[in-house]
């Protein structure tokens, strides 16, 4: 009796047990099938935009040979004849990256090195939504202020002709990037153990030594994120810089030097070009370039990650 | 727990669903409750025009088309103003039903847009000056088109070449996208029309070229080195006009209306509206209101130039 309820009840767990797994069976299969194929789109659509790239794109270089394109200093695409050169675009992309790059990040990494290791909590809740919020900021509003309020600062205390330069525009892009480095290098500098600045303390280690070699090389490959965000923002940003840059064709010698990045030079481009037409394809070609210069920085850091990886693995 | 989540996931899925095909019933019965209600209420122009070009007509198109909407309440008229070669390029392109121009369409424009099936079709709406405007501050008060071009070359960089001060010139233009850089380079830089006339000549490469006339505008008041050409119905107190000689010795004249009318005033230019084809239906009858004597007296509320008579 005993025996026989003792199997009812077995087989009818089996029975749910069984019921279970096929529906749970179905409902990952589709889940997993949502993923997968959420996963090829953005392969596809990533191949689609290089392959889009290159197709209106590359004919630019039948018009114009390649070294004269990349090489050539005159952009005049509403001539008779056009002639296309985008040595201008590409320095002054450079020099606004470099400017953005040089005050954003020491100035972040250390923003985010109070923040993870010194400030007290309350200070730490009210500041980095703050700067949170700071990055969502419409560009087109950065740019605005970046004309009115910094360009006239800048050019009073550089004593420049004009303020509009890529000066301005890199300190606005500074400002832009700062969130996102502020909040994902303070994200890396939480994630390093406790263990690890108690262990420090214990050496007698004061806290800026906790800081310097052991906080921030230990969430060096956060950080390195974070920058590489920062700098690709700085590249690819488009409405700011072309509001702020000045938008001139000289090769820029300085940054104090209006100059239109290569972002804007499309931007202020596109709209006149004919669907097909000359400077159409070689707007197309300047997008290829970026393209190439941002897939070469994000290779770099990948390069420079594992590097430094590995050197903290002996 | 993990009955829990399945249950869960079964209940998300069908509520998404749920609350797609109610927004999108939402969405069509909107549409179709929209329809003839429109067509019910107001007898006579239903439909909407796209127009989209020039910057410098945007002002003058948005208060035509404020007026017809407001006649017509059927017609819905969007317009846009990126500049002349991007309307152009929407005409060639098929996107826009009106092109707003303030420069001709090149020879070349028209071949592509022949090869596309578009055939342009231009209609005169209205004239407009192109001013020369410094800083108030600046003690230059004329310039002859030859020193403009050479100011534009950046072969003049220094203000004491043309009589003012002993500062670099800081020289703003409009980006290539707009009718404004392509006319001022024609009739300006490459002297049209005049003896010197030279077709190689080019903007200088320390010009900067600003995405906006209002963009220009404001650096020129602000800056005192600068100088800008925006098209007349954006000059405001805060800038001073230069009166431009056509040649050293004639009389220097300052753009205005009245001056681009009886023609003394040299760097004028036609605005312009291109279709595809001879234009029908809606977007003839917001032509004809354009150019009827009550568009015209539009143009001269915005600070351009009515057609003659």
């Amino acid at each position: 009796m005993a025996k026989e309820q003792v199997t009812i009840t077995s087989t009818v767990a089996v029975a749910t047990r069984e019921s279970l797994r096929r529906r749970r069976r179905f409902g990952e299969r589709f889940i997993e099938g949502w993923i997968f194929s959420n996963g090829l789109l953005a392969i596809i659509v990533l191949l689609g935009i290089i392959f889009v790239l290159l197709r209106e794109g590359i004919p630019a270089f039948f018009y114009t040979p390649p070294w004269e394109f990349f090489f050539g200093t005159k952009w005049y695409p509403v001539s008779e004849p056009p002639t296309f050169g985008v040595a201008p675009f590409f320095i002054s992309t450079l020099w606004v990256t470099l400017v953005s790059t040089v005050i954003s990040v020491p100035v972040g990494i250390g923003c985010a090195a109070y923040l993870a290791e010194v400030a007290p909590d309350k200070v730490r809740e009210t500041v980095k939504p703050v700067v949170e919020i700071l990055a969502g900021f419409p560009s087109v509003v950065m740019g605005f202020i970046g004309m009115t309020l910094l360009s006239p600062l800048v050019q009073t205390a550089f004593n420049l002709n004009v303020g509009l330069s890529g000066l301005t525009a890199g300190i606005m892009l500074a400002f832009m990037s700062l969130p996102i480095i502020v909040s994902v290098s303070e994200d890396a500098l939480r994630a390093v153990p406790e263990e690890f600045r108690q262990a420090s303390y214990a050496l007698g280690a004061t806290r800026w030594e906790t800081i310097a070699h052991v906080s921030i090389p230990s969430a060096l490959s956060g950080i390195a994120a974070a920058v590489m965000l920062g700098v690709g923002r700085a590249i690819g940003e488009t409405m700011t810089v072309l509001m702020v840059a000045g938008g001139a064709l000289a090769v820029p010698y300085s940054p104090t030097q209006p100059m239109t990045p290569m972002t804007s030079a499309i931007a202020s481009g596109i709209g006149n070009a004919v669907r097909g037409g000359l400077q159409y394809q070689a707007l197309f070609a300047i997008g290829l370039v970026l393209f190439v210069m941002t897939l070469a920085v994000n290779l770099i850091a990948d390069r420079v990650l594992e590097r430094q990886k590995r050197k903290f693995e002996r | 727990m993990l009955r829990k989540l399945n249950k869960k996931w079964f209940m998300i899925i069908p509520a998404i669903l749920i609350a797609t095909a109610v927004l999108l019933a939402g969405c069509t019965a909107g549409t179709d409750n929209a329809r003839p209600s429109a067509t019910s209420t107001v007898p006579g122009l239903t439909g909407a025009i796209d127009i989209t070009g020039s910057n410098t007509v945007t002002p003058l198109s948005t208060i035509w088309a404020e007026a017809f909407m407001k006649a017509n309440p059927g017609v819905n008229i969007s317009v846009s103003g990126p500049g002349s070669g991007a309307g152009i390029a929407a005409l060639i392109n098929g996107t826009t039903d009106i092109c707003q121009s303030s420069r001709v369409i090149k020879s070349t424009e028209i071949d592509q847009a022949k090869a596309k099936g578009v055939n342009p079709y231009e209609i005169k709406i209205a004239g407009d000056a192109l001013a020369v405007v410094v800083n108030p501050s600046n003690p230059v008060n004329e310039l002859t088109i030859a020193q403009l071009s050479a100011i534009y070359t950046n072969q003049i960089t220094n203000w004491k070449e043309v009589g003012g001060n002993d500062a670099p010139i800081v020289v703003l233009s409009r980006d290539t996208n707009s009718g404004t850089h392509v006319f001022f380079k024609e009739h300006v830089v490459q002297m049209d029309g005049l003896p010197t006339k030279n077709t190689k000549l080019e903007y200088g490469n320390k010009v900067l070229f600003l995405p906006s006339t209002e963009g220009g505008v404001t650096e020129t008041a602000r800056n005192v080195n600068a100088i800008f050409y925006p098209g007349l119905a954006y000059v405001n107190p805060t800038v001073k006009v230069l009166a431009i000689k056509k040649t050293a010795d004639s009389p220097g004249v300052k753009a205005s209306v009245e001056a681009s009318l009886n023609g003394t005033y040299a760097v004028s230019r036609p605005l312009l509206f291109y279709t595809n084809g001879a234009p029908t239906g809606i977007i003839k009858a917001f032509i004809d209101y354009c150019l009827s004597a009550e568009g015209q007296k539009k143009v001269t509320e915005v600070g351009y130039v009515p057609l003659s008579k």
